[in-house]
């Protein structure tokens, strides 16, 4: 009898360990892992000779890492501003009460039903110059039209930036719009009272009222731009020449084909830093908002919990 | 990001028009309309490319509609186009994804909802703990357990394997699907679980005969998340699941980026179109449950 209720007991304990083997072994075990790898020397295998920082000096000597670097500095500022200043356009041009929002919604969310590698073929097809958008162009009787960015080693990363943002910004519309639909509507009214006009009700009272969907955002598509690799190899791979070489595409060259594994993890690591950066902020005003509300929350809450305690207790 | 991340838009309210005058809205409709036919584009020209023969297309008039249309493309990018050494088209790539999404859908959803089902009524101790870690797990890059998992996974010999490719996608799907049946599952009123725990119901069975069954529509959009999400990968099946089980999507990139012969550029369309099928129809079909999957998967 008693046996059977301590195994009982257990049987919650039981049902998450794969979640618990997840967790540790594959999330905290395999950064861990990363770590460790890139304080040694290894190069195509793991080994055990630990060469403190050699791998992070290397890796700032390293030029192609550089650009890397530099290259997704310049895309994640221009694919973030510019998904979400188009992204939220579009959502506030759709709140107008606009006939046929439905298909409009649908137009502006299809790319992102479609993986990256299909989109980034798709977009370098029609930039290539001699049998694309250019030479299209040309043909309507602008023959001096030139559009060859993605072969232009200075030009290249925009058309990264261009091809993305139009893949991602109908995601942003959607998330704004339910930002948008969520504001009260006696705020626009009382503004118009007022006769205050509508782009000055957005900037000043809008968009400050969206701060939580704006941080979800900026979030989802600066950890998106961090992660950057299926387009590139869909659309340059990583050309031409290294010009639109970024730091997810780097490291995974170094893993598997270089074979220095030890420099790609200091890679990896490195790219843990800008995720930390950010997400600290975010969990750190979520965490508060979230004690504020606590603290403000009628008992009603803590009712809710109190007696389950008590029944499961009781049950056992 | 729990909370807002799970949103679908609700519908517009009556009695709202603002923008009032007749410039403003033919200036509205204008700037929508042209955002539509930008995003359509890239549709359209991968539409009418994947119909035209070669010869049409170097004529390089890429806005224009086929002056004959031929589905020989469509044939050629399913059966005969090569990708790298081998010339069978991406058929295989087609079942290669299917062997993939069917148990990286089934497994992660079932994993899911035992856990979000445990950690919103049973909250075992520590769980919470497991449960924060994982949610700042989901912002790690891929590329920092890449190497790692690679090596585990031949430990166990599962490297390059169709198990393989499982494994990662549920390991990688956790925290979203974890977070969905969650939040799902705090939603409903407890005192149903409290009934059922007084009437002597277990762990398993208030699962199965309570709470599974009012789970459907979360299962859904769990369903269509992890259908697209796997579907459009290419990373990880790159990299995990061996040459035997290539996904569509590196069949696909290898298909257009084979640098010998001359580029069929219809074939290559028509193969785009057909690896983005599936999501797209689902897309399409599912609509609203969707976007509610998706925009909740973003979080990823």
């Amino acid at each position: 009898m008693r046996l059977k209720t301590i195994a009982r007991k257990l049987i919650p304990y039981g049902a998450i360990t794969p979640l618990a083997l997840i967790v540790l072994v594959a999330y905290v075990g395999t950064v861990l892992w990363s770590i460790k790898i890139s304080l040694t020397s290894s190069r195509s295998l793991p080994t055990d000779t630990f060469v403190g920082m050699t791998q992070y000096a290397k890796l700032f000597e390293n030029e192609r890492w550089l650009l890397s670097i530099e290259n997704l500095a310049i895309y994640s500022v221009l694919f973030i501003v510019a998904s979400m200043v188009i992204g939220f356009l579009l959502a506030a041009f759709i709140d107008q009460k606009v006939k046929a929002e439905g298909v409009l919604r649908t137009v502006f969310l299809y790319p992102y039903a479609m993986s990256f590698v299909a989109t980034g073929l798709v977009w370098q097809w029609m930039l290539t110059p001699g049998i694309g958008i250019e030479n299209a162009v040309r043909q309507w009787g602008f023959p001096n039209f030139e559009f060859d960015w993605i072969i232009d080693q200075d030009k290249v990363i925009y058309t990264i930036v261009i091809a993305t943002v139009w893949q991602t910004s109908g995601l942003v519309m959607a998330m704004m719009l339910a930002g948008l639909r969520g504001i009260d509507q006696e705020i626009w009214k009382a503004t118009r009272l007022d006769g205050i006009p509508a782009w000055r009700v957005y900037l000043s009272i809008i968009l400050p009222m969206m701060a939580p969907t704006l941080a979800t955002v900026f979030l989802l598509l600066s950890t998106a731009a961090i992660k950057l690799f299926d387009s590139v190899v869909a659309m340059t791979q990583g050309g031409p020449g290294t010009a639109s070489e970024v730091p997810a595409k780097f490291i995974m060259d170094h893993l598997f084909g270089r074979a220095n594994i030890a420099l790609a993890s200091a890679g990896a690591v490195m790219l843990l830093v800008p995720v930390v950066a950010l997400l600290a902020p975010y969990m750190y005003a979520r965490m508060h908002a979230r004690s504020n509300a606590r603290s403000h929350a009628t008992s009603a809450v803590n009712k809710k919990e109190v007696p389950l305690n008590k029944v499961s207790r009781g049950a056992t | 990001m729990q909370r807002t991340a799970i949103i679908s838009i609700p519908q517009p309210r009556s009695k709202r028009r603002r923008g009032g005058s007749r410039v403003a809205r033919i200036g509205l409709y204008a700037f929508l309309i042209s955002a539509a036919l930008f995003f359509l584009l890239p549709l359209y020209i991968m539409l009418v490319t994947s119909f035209k023969s070669m010869d049409e297309i170097r004529l390089g008039q890429l806005f224009a509609l086929p002056s004959t249309w031929s589905l020989d493309a469509w044939f050629a990018a399913w059966s005969s186009a090569c990708t790298g050494v081998s010339c069978e088209g991406i058929r295989g790539g087609f079942t290669n994804s299917i062997a993939i999404v069917v148990p990286s859908t089934i497994i992660p959803i079932m994993l899911g909802a035992l856990n979000g089902y445990a950690l919103s009524f049973w909250r075992p101790r520590g769980a919470n703990i497991l449960f924060g870690v994982l949610m700042v797990g989901a912002f790690i890059p891929v590329q920092v357990m890449i190497f790692p998992l690679v090596r585990l996974l031949a430990a166990v010999d599962l490297y390059s394997s169709l198990p393989g490719i499982v494994i990662v996608h549920t390991i990688f799907s956790m925290p979203m699907m974890t977070l969905l049946f969650r939040n799902y599952y705090s939603s409903i009123p407890h005192e149903l679980f409290q009934a059922a725990r007084i009437d002597g119901g277990g762990f398993w069975r208030i699962l199965f005969q309570l709470v599974l069954p009012m789970s459907a529509p979360i299962i859904v959009v769990a369903a269509i998340m992890q259908v697209t999400g796997v579907w459009n990968d290419y990373l990880l099946g790159l990299v995990f699941a061996g040459r035997e089980n290539l996904p569509m999507t590196v069949q696909l990139n290898n298909v257009i980026n084979t640098t010998t012969g001359t580029r069929e550029y219809n074939v290559n369309m028509a193969a785009t179109i057909l690896t983005s099928l599936v999501p797209l129809v689902l897309y399409f079909v599912s609509g609203r449950w969707f976007v509610r999957g998706i925009t909740a998967g973003a979080v990823k």
